[in-house]
């Protein structure tokens, strides 16, 4: 058993205006940020530290458990899926005190919940289908399978010191996605489309920095991705 | 330009929606809680089922429709089922051409494993993430129809009500904006609703917490069936985490794992004691009943066991790569060492929106398919069947949406009679005066739910939880409203406890016990009276089951 001071940005739908509210929570020491917000919200009255009453904390869940990416928000400073960050890891120091915000990048709907609709948005953009049945090639079928595992939960865009909602640059997760599409298209005038729109949305943006590879809450191969990329994308080559 | 509103953005309303623009002159609006990346049905596991018969075993479309109807204990229209595994192989063939990385034999094939209730093998697989990586491309492949204007997307958009017209034909539907609480009417010619499975009215199940199943509890309450809700597919291999189970997917048992337990100090291969042909293999209604009665039964049992410490490292690796990851980051255990205590957690609901053949509700111009439609899968579904199911339902109901279109073209009234009703319902909640938070109330009505609607049941049970669940419903839900929940939550809830009541009715009524549904009391199965599907239907005061025979199988 652990006692943990669980401190959350909070902001209504309603008004511009953020503020923090401090709750406590006493449970297992391997619950889940997410279990933890679960706890809190099916509390009978809602009371923060200082007594005050508070509303429901308004956050996005699905799976619970890595597969869809929908509890993206900052924890104690680190982009990070809420279902599979453990009170364990995160307790540093004796105030047991842990910090979350919603993502920074994205509009605040409410509390922790963020309007990500620019991230499906700028793949449309950078026209990530396929145009043709994909071509097979066996050598890279595991790093088609990863491409394929993102969850746009938007943690690679939150730690990018590139990214920024404004500008041209799609951040990693575009390069994630296009990556396979890049190589599988067939129908070459697509294809090249593609990497039209790839050097122009990822690759004149991308900073190298990397920080992306770290803070992927499914370990995706990043940098491997990458290279391929590039090396279709901008130096022409075909993948064996 | 026929218009079709699609209600959730998962496997089945995506295979809909592109199914649609596969054809000249249709759109598609497709709205969605949340991005398709979030739906249930990235969380499927196993795979996908057809008799690709890549493997020299014979198989065939035949034996694929024979092991559907056995697992469902022969309550699914077979003739739904026969077009269903028909269309199977090329289906999966489909789904590679739009490029769903499914793993791959020597030859290049696409690869198949064992499953449980099929000797052969059947189901396509892409390591144990098949779900996501389907969804993946098919994602991909509906963006294409977005960049081309054809589908628009209504993501953080929730559904409320249909709109009917003057002859009672579904017009369109009204939906809650939930970035700004905005009541929006949207028409069309025809209504899909694809939203997937009732798991929100449970906490032990392996579904996303995001099906609440309020679609269909509203669709209910507003008159329309639902069909065998009594049949809840426990699945045998799942684990308690947060406020849910975690899957541990049927595929480590189709690559080798065994289950057991511990008899007198040894190793006890329960499963493969008892079904020496089919072992750990069984479908997921058998084992997961035996292990109830291992650990209700045997005072000395505490635990159950899946062992997947005997198999090769390649196969761990490269086709139950996600079991691995989710045992250590969740629960510190490393299956390649150690065996995996499990539990069975409520898994799929066979039962669920009454649909006919083609997946039509008994409303005009409204459909359903996937998880929140009672079809193809009976008494219990097979594993593998329910992405094909999915997929299938999706163009089906697309389908046939298409040939009955209503033209309704014309209707775009700013404010329908629908939006008017609900503008008014939420003005009334509002005086209401119990004040009961609904997160408190959900937990009381899943513990109900859950204590009656167990693996096994009986009449004392199931009466109890009718009882409990009618107080609950006078007591504390009549005339609520919780000001710290959402608007779209209040107006549900009273129909999501009425839905309850509708699952624990048509098990109460059903006294046999067949697949998923097992009665102490009524422990044998009893073609004569109940070889039928239940049908339960809210009149506005109460709810009346009665059961409908099964049509037969067609020349």
């Amino acid at each position: 058993m652990v006692l943990i001071n669980i401190k959350i940005k909070r902001k209504t739908l309603d008004n511009e205006n953020s503020y923090f509210q401090i709750f406590k929570y006493e449970g297992d020491i391997n619950s889940s940020i997410a279990f933890v917000l679960e706890d809190i919200n099916s509390r009978e009255k809602l009371i923060d530290t200082e007594g005050n009453f508070a509303e429901r904390i308004e956050w996005d869940c699905g799976c619970l458990q890595k597969k869809c990416g929908a509890c993206a928000m900052i924890i104690n400073g680190n982009p990070s899926l809420a279902c599979s960050s453990l009170l364990k890891d995160l307790i540093k120091d004796d105030n047991n005190l842990i910090t979350i915000e919603p993502l920074s990048k994205f509009p605040t709907v409410s509390d922790l919940k963020t309007n990500k609709y620019s991230i499906f948005k700028s793949l449309q953009d950078m026209k990530l289908y396929l145009e043709s049945e994909p071509k097979i090639n066996k050598n890279q079928h595991e790093s088609e399978y990863q491409s394929s595992r993102c969850l746009m939960c938007g943690c690679c865009l939150e730690i990018c010191p590139n990214f920024d909602i404004s500008n041209t640059f799609n951040g990693t997760l575009s390069m994630v996605n296009g990556f396979k599409l890049i190589n599988q298209e067939n129908e070459k005038n697509h294809k090249n489309e593609m990497i039209q729109e790839y050097r122009k949305h990822y690759y004149n943006g991308c900073g190298k920095s990397l920080s992306c590879e770290e803070i992927c809450p499914i370990n995706l191969p990043i940098e491997q991705l990458l290279s391929k990329s590039n090396a279709i994308g901008v130096w022409g080559r075909n993948l064996k | 330009m026929t218009k079709l509103i699609i209600i959730g953005a998962g496997l089945a309303g995506l295979s809909a929606a592109i199914s649609a623009c596969k054809e000249k002159n249709n759109e598609v609006i497709l709205i969605s809680t949340m991005p398709s990346e979030r739906a249930q049905s990235v969380m499927a596991e196993g795979g996908i089922n057809g008799a690709l018969n890549t493997k020299g075993e014979n198989d065939s479309v035949e034996e694929h429709f024979n092991d559907t109807m056995n697992a469902g204990l022969h309550l699914a229209n077979p003739n739904a089922v026969k077009s269903l595994t028909y269309h199977a192989p090329q289906i999966i063939k489909d789904l590679a051409s739009y490029g769903t990385m499914f793993n791959r034999d020597d030859n290049e094939n696409i690869d198949l494993r064992n499953f449980g209730g099929q000797k052969k093998k059947r189901t396509a697989f892409a390591k144990s993430s098949s779900g996501k990586q389907i969804m993946t491309s098919l994602i991909q492949k509906v963006r294409k129809y977005e960049i081309q204007g054809l589908i628009k997307r209504y993501t953080s958009h929730k559904f409320l009500k249909i709109i009917k017209n003057e002859s009672d034909a579904c017009i369109g539907c009204v939906v809650i904006n939930t970035q700004n609480q905005e009541l929006i009417p949207i028409f069309g010619d025809s209504v899909i609703i694809s939203t997937g499975g009732m798991h929100g009215l449970f906490t032990n199940t392996t579904g996303s917490l995001d099906n609440t199943g309020i679609v269909t509890s509203e669709l209910f309450t507003s008159g329309i069936p639902i069909a065998n809700g009594e049949f809840i597919q426990f699945h045998p291999t799942t684990m308690k985490f947060s406020k849910k189970h975690l899957l541990i997917s049927e595929a480590a048992r189709g690559e080798g794992g065994r289950l057991f337990s511990y008899k007198n100090g040894k190793k006890w291969y329960f499963m493969e004691e008892k079904y020496p042909e089919m072992g750990n293999l069984m479908p997921r209604d058998v084992i997961s009943r035996e292990i109830w009665n291992i650990l209700n039964e045997d005072d000395s049992i505490d635990n159950v066991y899946l062992d997947l410490t005997e198999l090769p490292e390649e196969i761990l690796e490269n086709n139950l790569f996600e079991i691995i990851d989710d045992c250590e980051t969740f629960f510190n255990i490393n299956p390649k060492k150690e065996p995996i205590p499990i539990i069975p957690g409520i898994h799929y609901f066979m039962g669920g929106i009454k649909v006919d053949e083609y997946h039509r509700t008994e409303i005009k111009g409204l459909y359903a398919a996937g998880e929140c439609a009672c079809q193809y899968h009976g008494a219990n579904r097979l594993g593998g069947n329910s992405l094909l199911g999915a997929v299938f339902g999706g163009i089906v109901s697309c389908k046939t949406a298409l040939k009955d279109r209503n033209n309704n073209q014309n209707s775009s009234e700013t404010n329908p009679k629908e939006l008017l009703e609900i503008k008014e319902q939420i003005n009334q909640l509002k005086k209401r005066s119990r004040k009961n938070p609904i997160p408190t109330l959900k937990n009381e009505l899943s513990n109900i739910l859950e204590n009656s609607l167990d693996i096994v049941r009986n009449e004392e049970t199931l009466e109890k939880g009718l009882n409990d669940l009618n107080n609950f419903i006078d007591t504390k839900v009549e005339d609520n409203y919780d000001s710290t929940s959402g608007i779209y939550e209040n107006i549900n809830f009273k129909n999501q406890c009425l839905l309850a009541k509708a699952l624990i009715e048509s098990a109460i009524a059903r006294k046999e016990s067949r697949g998923a549904h097992t009665r102490s009391d009524f422990p044998e199965t009893n073609d004569k009276d109940y070889k039928k599907t239940t049908i339960a239907r809210y009149n506005g005061k109460s709810i009346d089951i009665h059961f409908e025979e099964i049509p037969k199988l067609r020349e």
